[in-house]
């Protein structure tokens, strides 16, 4: 029989399960950290300047212009969007395979969901130019008519599924999350944490009984949230093939971009996992390099996937004899946007086939890199799908191309800002691995180490 | 203020009943003691872990979840809600001619009806098990605080049995510890 790898390193009690991932909660944060954080709040107290002046002053800040209507908050919203799919993928569909190396990634995965879609969540609100009448995007009994939402349209699908995401991922990594807060409750010495941490566990007390209902739940959330995450990215793909534009009006846009938002998730988890084993003690027990090396190896999958993907779209143009689809195509890679389809390729597609190779896909540093270049490839995908097709559509008298401002470049970098500060704030208040799920997998792996003694 | 809050902590705890609480210090000898208990004819008791125990179930004869069955419902109820509600708002309370599509156009409605499907399954899935499993408690009796990290315990209420006999039982199963107390 082949030997399992362990999933926990070191011969660690259920006691120091207990203690080692408690510990982070209830200590105050290294110097370190500290610095971290206060460069995250500088960089998210810039964003919200630069929100701010949008919303103040209009979308014309932006480098926005005919026909470039859909710019740097489409293509952001979207990268967001796409980061936001590995936490569900991770936590609901690697749970229904029985896959047990997701316990130790799927709190931290499922949080990166949540602050990935919250991120997301703020651009095309402010791209609709009047965020304070986003609520119009709701269908509610109003006082003009009343008029309802037009649900043929793209647009509100996509406020429905990213809704409903977001509830739906909120929900499932919250309860998932129960029974280990009301582990920091049970330690807590001082009277305030245990209140907090007591109303957040609502009193779970772990009976047979409620354990029984618990993991039923449990399941019926991750299939539940399986198709939803299939589905959102298909939606969001929508926004884009139900148009008539070429380059988006394309049958393979659904897979094909749930296939980019699974490669740009976990390229988003291995940036993030490396850097808390670097920064975080005893984190590489729990995250170890088996961990790092299967989620190199989704990556390595889902890039051929997206490749598979980019060449496709070249075969339809050319095989469909569309004139405008072949000049968009031809335009991609000789045109003025020719750096962005180069980053995408680059980034996307050869990069990542160094993880092939074990010494690779099991050294640090080479697996951070590759990580950042798939970042940096993803956000350029979505830059060639909308900018790419937008700016030679079918006039050539009305041909543009999108010069970005100040306030382009503040928003795309400012929303890292965000995204660090919430996700720093959670790895010092909540447990950043789950507790209740890794102690039944302490075992794996460690079976044959007996003999050895 | 702290005298407040302390006060209306005791007005609105989850009051306990009184009883006997074993505790033991592995899975497998938690899984063999419930088993002997419940074979002792205590019909009445909890099993208390840090963690989901295998096996746990058989041992207690707790019968599966019904919550799949609230799911089910709850999923259909979401879909006929959704289907409902964009030909109720499409087709008759406002009907807006819109690209020369139909007014009840079901397929364009699909992602909307779908996601209503999953929203309200889920949600309702969550909001039945708190209710099935009383939750939220407010600081609820807490029998050792290691029994959500790692021991493990055995609690029978006064009125399931003889509360001498369930200490004799309890020690005879190789419990570590034995405590009369509140759960």
């Amino acid at each position: 029989m082949i030997a399992r790898e362990p999933l926990v390193l070191g011969k660690k009690s259920l006691k120091d399960v207990t203690d080692d991932i408690c510990r982070l909660v209830e200590t105050f944060p290294p110097g370190r950290f500290v610095g971290v954080f206060i460069a995250a709040a500088t960089l998210f107290a810039f964003y919200i300047f630069i929100q701010s002046m949008i919303v103040a002053y209009g979308m014309g800040l932006q480098g926005i212009t005919l026909p470039v209507m859909w710019g740097t908050d489409i293509v952001t919203f979207v990268f967001w969007i796409g980061i936001g799919h590995a936490g569900t993928l991770i936590s609901a569909i690697l749970f229904l395979f029985r896959q047990k190396w997701r316990t130790a990634i799927a709190r931290s995965a499922e949080a990166m969901t949540v602050f990935a879609v919250m991120t997301a969540g703020v651009f095309p609100i402010l791209h609709t130019g009047r965020p304070w009448l986003a609520y119009w995007l709701l269908p509610y009994p109003n006082q003009r008519g009343p008029l309802w939402v037009n649900f043929r349209s793209p647009l509100i699908w996509d406020v429905f599924a990213v809704s409903t995401y977001a509830t739906v991922s909120m929900v499932f990594w919250y309860i998932g999350m129960v029974p280990d807060l009301a582990t920091i409750r049970d330690r807590a010495r001082n009277i305030w944490r245990k209140r907090i941490y007591g109303a957040l566990s609502l009193g779970w007390r772990g009976t047979a009984r409620n354990w029984n209902h618990y993991e039923m739940v449990y399941m019926l959330l991750a299939g539940l949230s399986t198709p939803l995450v299939l589905s959102v990215h298909s939606i969001v793909s929508f926004d884009f093939a139900v148009s008539q534009l070429p380059g988006w009006h394309t049958t393979i846009f659904p897979p094909y971009f749930v296939a980019g938002a699974i490669f740009s998730g976990f390229g988003m988890v291995v940036t993030l996992m490396c850097l808390m084993r670097a920064v975080i003690p005893g984190f590489k027990d729990y995250v170890t390099m088996h961990h790092m090396e299967n989620m190199n190896k989704v990556i390595l999958v889902t890039s051929l996937l997206v490749g598979y993907a980019y060449g496709s779209e070249f075969f339809i143009a050319w095989y469909s004899g569309n004139p405008a689809e072949q000049f968009l195509f031809v335009n991609r890679i000789i045109g003025p946007y020719w750096w962005a389809w180069g980053f995408m390729i680059g980034c996307n597609v050869l990069i990542p086939q160094l993880l092939w190779f074990k010494y690779i896909r099991t050294n640090i540093i080479g697996m951070f890199i590759i990580s950042i270049c798939v970042n940096i490839g993803m956000w350029f995908e979505r830059f060639v799908i909308v900018e790419g097709s937008l700016h030679h559509d079918f006039m050539p008298s009305a041909w543009n191309l999108w010069h970005p401002t100040f306030y382009d470049w503040g928003a795309i970098i400012g929303s890292f800002g965000m995204f660090f500060t919430i996700f720093l704030i959670y790895t010092r208040l909540m447990p950043v691995i789950s507790i209740a799920e890794t102690k039944p997998v302490l075992s794996v792996g460690h079976e044959a180490g007996e003999h050895h003694g | 203020m702290a005298d407040l809050i302390t006060k209306i902590e005791s007005l609105v705890r989850t009051r306990g009943q009184k009883g006997v609480a074993g505790i033991w210090t592995d899975e497998h000898e938690l899984v063999e003691a419930a088993r002997k208990t419940r074979e002792a004819g205590i019909k009445k008791f909890e099993a208390i872990s840090p963690y989901p125990i295998h096996g746990i179930d058989e041992a207690m004869k707790i019968p599966r979840s019904y919550i799949p069955y609230i799911t089910f419902i709850a999923g259909l109820s979401g879909c006929t809600f959704g289907v409902w509600f964009t030909w109720w708002t499409s087709a008759v309370d406002w009907p807006l001619l819109i690209g020369g599509k139909p007014m009840w156009s079901l397929p364009a409605f699909i992602p909307v009806i779908f996601e209503c499907t999953i929203l309200i399954g889920a949600l309702t899935t969550v909001a039945s098990m708190l209710v099935i499993n009383g939750l939220p408690k407010v600081d609820p009796p807490v029998i050792d605080p290691d029994l959500t990290s790692h021991k493990f315990a055995l609690f029978v209420p006064e009125s399931s049995g003889d509360t001498a006999k369930i200490e004799q039982l309890f020690k005879s199963f190789g419990a570590k510890d034995v405590r009369r107390t509140e759960f």
